[in-house]
C-alpha cells in the first residue's frame, strides 16, 4: 500500500470522530428539552450553557475533520 | 461531471484585476475574490446599521427595529455571561458578532464566496479575542492573572488540574477558529455535491431524470440547515468571546 492510499483511508477514519459528535449534540439537547419541559420557567436561563455545550460536543468532531484535511491536503 | 466541490473555496485575483495591486517584497498582492466580499460586508453592514438608526424614531422603523435587535441581542449576552463590566467589550463582540454573521449570511448567496470559510480570517478574528483577553487579564490582575490556572483543591489534584488548565487554554485559539471554518466549509462542501447529485441524475437521461428531485429538494432542506447554523456559528463565536473575556475580567470569581 503506497502513502497516498494510506492517506486517504486515514481520512476516512479520521471522520468517525462524528459519532461521537453526533451522540453528544443528542445527550446536550435531550437533556434540555427534557429539562425544560419539566421546568419551563428555568429554561430561557439555561439558553446559554446549552449552545455552549453543543459547541463543544461538536468540536470534538471537527478535530476529527481537521486531521482528515491535514491527511488529505499535507 | 467531476465538478470539484472544494473549488468554491479557491481564493484567486477577480477577473477584472488579474494584475497585481502592488508588491511587498517578491510577493505579489492581488485584489481576490475574498478581498471584494470582505468589502461587499463591509459597506452592507455600515450602510445597513448607519441607515438604520440615522433617523431615529421613537417608534421605530421596520430597519431600525432590526438594528436595535441585534444591538440588544449582544447586549444580553454580555450582561448574562460577564455582567456590567463586560460592557467595556460591547463594540468589540457586537463588530466580531455582525460581521461573522454578515459573512455567513452573504456566503449563502449562489454566486459569493464564502469569507469565513477561510481558516486565515477566522484565526485573525480569533487571535483579536484571545489576545484582548490576555492583554485585560495581565493589565486588570498583574500577574495574578495566572491563578486562572489553579483551582483550590488538594495538591495531587491541583498539579494535574494546572496541566489541564493550560493546555485548554492553549487549545481556545485553535477550537474557536476551527468551530467557524469547519462548518462553514462542511455546510457549503455538502451543498456542492448534492448540486452534483442533480447534475450527474439529470445528464442520466431517462428515469433517472425525475429521480434528480429527490436530492434537489434534500439542497431546499439543507439550505434551511445552512441558515440556521449561519446565525448559530456567529452566536457561538461572540458567547465563547464573551465567555473568555468574563474569565480574564474576573478569574474564577462569581460576579
Amino acid at each position: 500500500m503506497d502513502v497516498q492510499a494510506a492517506k486517504q483511508i486515514g481520512a476516512g477514519l479520521a471522520t468517525i470522530a462524528f459519532v461521537g459528535s453526533g451522540i453528544g449534540i443528542g445527550v446536550v439537547f435531550g437533556n434540555y428539552i427534557s429539562g425544560a419541559l419539566r421546568n419551563p420557567g428555568a429554561a430561557s436561563t439555561q439558553f446559554t450553557n446549552l449552545y455552549i455545550g453543543y459547541a463543544l460536543c461538536e468540536l470534538q468532531g471537527l478535530f476529527g475533520l481537521l486531521i482528515a484535511l491535514i491527511l488529505l491536503f499535507t | 461531471m467531476a465538478l470539484n466541490p472544494m473549488e468554491q473555496f479557491e481564493v484567486k485575483p477577480v477577473s477584472w484585476a488579474q494584475h497585481p495591486l502592488f508588491h511587498i517584497g517578491h510577493s505579489p498582492i492581488y485584489f481576490t475574490n475574498q478581498a471584494l466580499w470582505m468589502i461587499v460586508v463591509f459597506v452592507s453592514l455600515s450602510l445597513f446599521l448607519t441607515l438604520a438608526v440615522s433617523k431615529g424614531r421613537v417608534v421605530p422603523t421596520r430597519m431600525q427595529s432590526l438594528a436595535e435587535l441585534s444591538y440588544e441581542f449582544v447586549g444580553g449576552m454580555i450582561d448574562m455571561t460577564s455582567g456590567p463590566a463586560g460592557f467595556r467589550f460591547f463594540p468589540l463582540i457586537f463588530t466580531i458578532f455582525m460581521f461573522i454573521l454578515f459573512c455567513n449570511g452573504f456566503g449563502l448567496l449562489p454566486i459569493a464566496f464564502t469569507v469565513t470559510s477561510q481558516i486565515a480570517i477566522t484565526f485573525f478574528l480569533t487571535a483579536v479575542v484571545i489576545l484582548t483577553a490576555i492583554v485585560t487579564g495581565f493589565v486588570k490582575h498583574g500577574f495574578g492573572f495566572l491563578k486562572l490556572f489553579v483551582i483550590k483543591a488538594p495538591v495531587v489534584i491541583m498539579v494535574p488540574m494546572v496541566l489541564l488548565e493550560f493546555i485548554s487554554f492553549c487549545a481556545r485559539p485553535i477550537s474557536l477558529s476551527m468551530r467557524l471554518f469547519a462548518n462553514m466549509l462542511a455546510g457549503h462542501t455538502m451543498l456542492k455535491v448534492m448540486a452534483g447529485f442533480v447534475i450527474s441524475l439529470g445528464a442520466a437521461g431517462g428515469a433517472y431524470t425525475l429521480l434528480a428531485a429527490a436530492p434537489e429538494a434534500l439542497i431546499v432542506g439543507l439550505t434551511a440547515l445552512e441558515f440556521l447554523v449561519a446565525f448559530l456559528q456567529a452566536y457561538v463565536f461572540a458567547i465563547l468571546s464573551c465567555i473568555y473575556l468574563s474569565e480574564a475580567l474576573h478569574l474564577h470569581d462569581n460576579h
